[in-house]
């Protein structure tokens, strides 16, 4: 078998009183691209940010259940939030690159952790910008402002970013929404380079793109985890009526 | 009637309002400056003045002025940095943080005059600070505090909340979020805050009469001992300031050439505060610029 790098077992969210998950058991694989899909308001967001605790900024939330990285309990009292979100890189939905340079972008997480040698972050930035396929673009205007760029562009340098840190699992809550079709099918190629050193996990509005790139899908339905198996299964072969009907667009 | 006849006479009328507005404020400015400039000189600038002859200047005055202003910024925008982060980061929505801001609120409209008042009765007279700079740089502290204060929280907030969840998100703690990303984003709107405070404190009178006093004595300018009562540094010797001088010779001046000092000096006083609104401007303009793109 692979080896799961994060279990989670009976996750429970509450919003004050309303229960957003309502018992999630979901594993995620090494190497793998895991998405997430469900209608709006399903839960998949949510989930997706009880895995590194993102939550924890929303007042008034509590959340039960055990989720474990590598092993480890991350709601355990004496984990370290700033070190866990290092291990867990996100990209959000929106572009937000900070409001420097492109370079300064990239290896922002790098300085704060006291890099300070030069060639180290010159490579660090290259490495990062290759891997999030946007260096041939960019690579001409590094101390360039990273708003002047397209929101395609911005996305893989926020992408970059994300991995100058190096972390090991990275979260992807609707990274190419906001973007145009050629900018995800680039963001879309980049995901399936990155499978091989990074474990994935993306929510998506978007069937295809799901059905495209990710190894293994999970369906989310008013906070239950309906279902969750190979993609091809899941699409082809579902085994809960809920996800043929959403599958086959009858709703959501 | 006709849409497009209703938004030309609108139009009209706004710029008709716009229009007047400038041109009393030109005409006061203009008026100020050409009844004030022609007495400004190097002299004037520079010598002290004189109670009962002509020939006076505003050296020791302007001097005056910029000290306490450099004073009261010292103690005024590292208390509304602080309390502004808080406000703005780190407090939760609760009954006391609405006390705290419904409070800024009242300061922010409280009269000079009363500022100056409770000055006198806390730090004059109370703490025995006697007539000084120090007095009249804490009461344009209480003054000033609760602006800057504001607009510390505000320019933070302006930071859209999505760059907070990118710094988190990237490892960074909630502190390192703030001083790395929020800060230096908000940094062109906080400085543009603390020079038009600057610029209102530079003004103040009502405040000064009653704490840094209304006598200007003779300084000596080679003595850089604090503690000396002859130096400019001393922070407990009385000091007036040019806007109070401006009052002062306007109610009770007796020598021949008061108007004509008054005007000069009125006109250094609008020059300095219109330049630290320009300062405050281009400063700001171009810190945005090298945040943005370095």
């Amino acid at each position: 078998m692979t080896n799961q790098v994060i279990t989670s077992r009976d996750v429970h969210l509450f919003y004050g009183k309303f229960e957003a998950l309502l018992g999630i058991d979901l594993d995620f694989n090494a190497n793998e691209i895991t998405a997430l899909i469900g209608p709006s308001g399903c839960g998949k967001s949510t989930y997706l940010r009880t895995l590194n605790r993102m939550n924890d900024l929303i007042p008034g939330v509590t959340i039960t259940g055990d989720i474990r990285l590598d092993g480890q309990d991350i709601y355990a009292p004496t984990q370290d939030v700033v070190q866990l979100r290092k291990r867990v890189g996100m990209v959000f939905q929106q572009p937000n690159p900070f409001p420097f340079s492109i370079y300064d972008n990239v290896c922002y997480g790098l300085r704060l952790a006291g890099v300070k040698d030069r060639a180290t972050l010159d490579s660090a930035v290259e490495t990062s910008l290759k891997a999030a396929a946007v260096w041939d673009e960019v690579k001409d205007k590094l101390h360039k402002s990273a708003l002047s760029l397209s929101g395609g562009q911005q996305q893989r340098v926020c992408i970059a970013r994300v991995l100058a840190v190096r972390p090991s699992v990275i979260l992807m809550d609707e990274p190419t929404s906001a973007l145009d079709p050629i900018s995800s099918t680039q963001i879309e190629n980049m995901l399936l380079e990155l499978r091989q050193q990074y474990t994935i996990i993306l929510v998506t509005h978007n069937m295809h793109q799901a059905s495209r790139i990710s190894d293994r899908t999970a369906f989310f339905l008013q906070g239950r985890l309906v279902e969750v198996n190979a993609t091809k299964k899941v699409f082809l072969n579902p085994t809960q009526k809920e996800t043929e009907d959403y599958i086959s667009g009858r709703f959501g | 009637m006709d849409p497009k006849k209703v938004d030309k006479f609108a139009t009209a009328t706004l710029y008709t309002i716009a229009g007047v507005i400038v041109v009393i404020l030109a005409s006061l400015l203009g008026y100020i400056l050409w009844q004030g400039l022609p007495h400004v000189s190097w002299h004037f600038l520079t010598s002290p003045a004189k109670a009962f002859e002509a020939g006076g200047g505003i050296g020791i005055q302007l001097f005056n002025s910029f000290y306490l202003l450099l004073l009261s910024m010292v103690i005024a925008v590292p208390l509304a940095l602080g309390a502004g982060i808080y406000l703005a980061e780190y407090a939760k929505k609760s009954w006391l943080t609405d006390v705290i801001r419904t409070a800024i609120e009242i300061l922010s409209s409280l009269p000079s005059v009363v500022v100056g008042l409770f000055g006198f009765l806390v730090f004059v007279l109370q703490f025995h600070f006697g007539f000084s700079i120090i007095s009249g740089a804490l009461a344009l502290t209480m003054f000033n505090l609760p602006l800057l204060t504001r607009n510390v929280e505000d320019s933070l907030r302006q930071v859209s909340f999505t760059q907070r969840e990118a710094g988190l998100a990237l490892g960074l703690s909630r502190w390192e979020t703030v001083i790395h990303v929020i800060i230096p984003e908000a940094l062109p709107g906080i400085l543009t805050g603390m020079i038009l405070g600057a610029g209102r404190v530079f003004g103040e009178a009502a405040a000064l009469i009653y704490t840094a006093g209304q006598s200007a004595p003779a300084l000596d300018f080679s003595n850089w001992n604090p503690l000396n009562i002859a130096s400019p540094l001393n922070p407990l010797r009385p000091a007036e300031t040019l806007a109070v001088h401006i009052w002062k010779i306007n109610s009770e001046g007796i020598q021949p050439d008061a108007a004509a000092v008054s005007a000069g000096a009125s006109a250094v006083l609008i020059i300095a505060v219109l330049l630290f609104n320009v300062l405050a401007r281009t400063l700001g303009n171009r810190l945005y610029k090298k945040m943005t793109a370095a």
